[in-house]
């Protein structure tokens, strides 16, 4: 059963930026697209552990503040090395100001 | 204290991942989040406008040479084209490796491969171990990258002002990639995905120096090896001395860039060449920022980091007499003082007074 937590309220990321979330002993990167779109993925790089909240955020893409690493943020998948292992991405959810995002869920295929 | 071992695979970082050293959290200025994105932005600009004057000079240079070659006028010009082929291709390597010279992709990626070849490293498994460079900055046995070993090796340095050690470690790992094989310390840090790109590139730049050399047999001249190989050597003093300066006769083993990396205010030509990673204190704690914010950066952050050293020379001055005194105590180093307005430097994860660290 998917399980909906508050992950922040839309205006605490900008458009084209993201922001670090941690729920419970996981942690996240909430991003917001240059469209108004919001997208959560995994909180670490899966190059190393560094987290992408102190990262770039370029159109789709983010980039991995520790060593350049890239990622399309919609889909996770790893764009530029030495990134080369695709993220994990959350279903979101907007509920009025709040954004929802999807920790526990049934991932398809 | 026994040895350093600098291997990958030895004692030393087997002990840096054991004390948390390796991958560490490491010290970061603060820096306002919209600050921060203002000075990470990217932008063509800057390394297009940069990058058309290198290219005019580095072709232009070359021009020259050759149509003085043999004569000895022709001496000036191979010695600036040396310095465009063999050093400044050290920074656009860099920088384009980075992916934050150019917003645009394939412009970062043209320029990285062409400064690879002249630079001689491969854009794989040198993208790679530079990666692990930043990640462990001067950790003993994880860091692949480091040129100021203590003790240390004074005439590999001398020696590589003309790229007698490098040159041929290059063309070592280049028959030894392009037969199809990584090394241990290669398979340590370059993902598997990319073991074949790495071998591919080996072939064609062994393809391209064997048909160099075939023309200059066929020409009876070393015109041909003047022009694409040996400028790597002739062309090389000014990034082997820029890059020693980064790190050398600083710590090392700490999780602190004001503590092992060096800036140093250069003069602009130095900074063309070297595309200010002269700022490197910055550089490593910020990899997101372009070498062309990097001065920008620095003002930012100058109030929490050491004193800048004022020119090249007077850095070459702090460094050699450490250096000196590391060939017999490999433990001596220097730790420059921060200015009152800074944090205290971060040691292997306890925070310690600059003042009472000297």
């Amino acid at each position: 059963m998917t399980k909906w937590v508050r992950a922040c309220a839309r205006d605490d990321v900008e458009a084209e930026d993201l922001i670090r979330f941690d729920h419970e002993d996981r942690t996240f990167a909430i991003y917001q697209s240059p469209e108004g779109a919001f997208f959560c993925t995994d909180g670490y790089c899966s190059h190393e552990q560094v987290h992408l909240a102190g990262g770039l955020v370029m159109d789709h893409i983010v980039e991995c503040p520790g060593h350049n690493g890239q990622f399309d943020y919609r889909t996770g998948e790893a764009v530029r090395s030495p990134a080369c292992v695709r993220l994990n991405t959350y279903p979101v959810r907007i509920d009025g100001e709040d954004v929802l995002i999807a920790v526990d869920f049934e991932r398809p295929g | 204290m026994d040895r350093r071992d600098y291997s990958l695979l030895g004692k030393d970082g087997q002990r840096a991942i054991e004390t948390g050293l390796a991958g560490a959290n490491w010290y970061a200025t603060e820096i306002p989040r919209k600050v921060m994105k203002e000075l990470m932005k990217r932008s063509d600009g800057p390394a297009i406008r940069d990058t058309l004057i290198w290219l005019a000079a580095l072709f232009g240079f070359a021009a020259i040479a050759i149509a003085l070659w043999p004569s000895w006028w022709s001496a000036p010009f191979w010695l600036a084209y040396g310095l465009l082929y063999g050093s400044s291709t050290d920074s656009r390597w860099h920088e384009c490796g980075h992916g934050t010279a150019f917003k645009t992709r394939w412009m970062n990626d043209a320029v990285y491969q062409f400064a690879c070849f002249m630079i001689m490293r491969n854009p794989v498994t040198w993208k790679n171990g530079h990666a692990r460079h930043h990640t462990d900055t001067t950790i003993v046995g994880r860091d692949p990258q480091i040129l100021s070993r203590r003790p240390p090796n004074l005439q590999k340095m001398l020696a590589n002002l003309v790229g007698l050690v490098d040159v041929p470690l290059a063309f070592k790992s280049m028959i030894q990639l392009a037969s199809g094989h990584l090394t241990d310390e290669e398979r340590d840090y370059v993902p598997e995905a990319e073991w074949p790109a790495a071998i591919r590139v080996a072939r064609i730049w062994l393809a391209i120096y064997v048909a160099t050399v075939a023309l200059a047999v066929l020409m009876g001249s070393i015109l041909p090896l003047m022009v694409i190989g040996l400028p790597r050597m002739y062309g090389a003093w000014h990034m082997t001395i820029t890059g020693i300066l980064q790190h050398a006769a600083l710590a090392d083993n700490v999780i602190d860039h004001r503590l092992n990396s060096r800036t140093i205010l250069m003069n602009p030509i130095s900074r063309f060449i070297y595309w200010n990673m002269n700022y490197h204190i910055e550089h490593h704690m910020f990899t997101m920022v372009p070498y062309h914010k990097l001065p920008a950066l620095h003002e930012c952050i100058k109030h929490d980091l050491p004193a800048p050293n004022a020119s090249t020379w007077q850095a070459i001055r702090e460094a050699v007499p450490v250096l000196l005194r590391q060939l017999k105590d490999p433990e001596h180093f220097l730790v420059r003082g921060l200015p009152s307005t800074a944090r205290p430097y971060l040691w292997s994860g306890r925070e310690v007074a600059a003042e009472a660290a000297e």
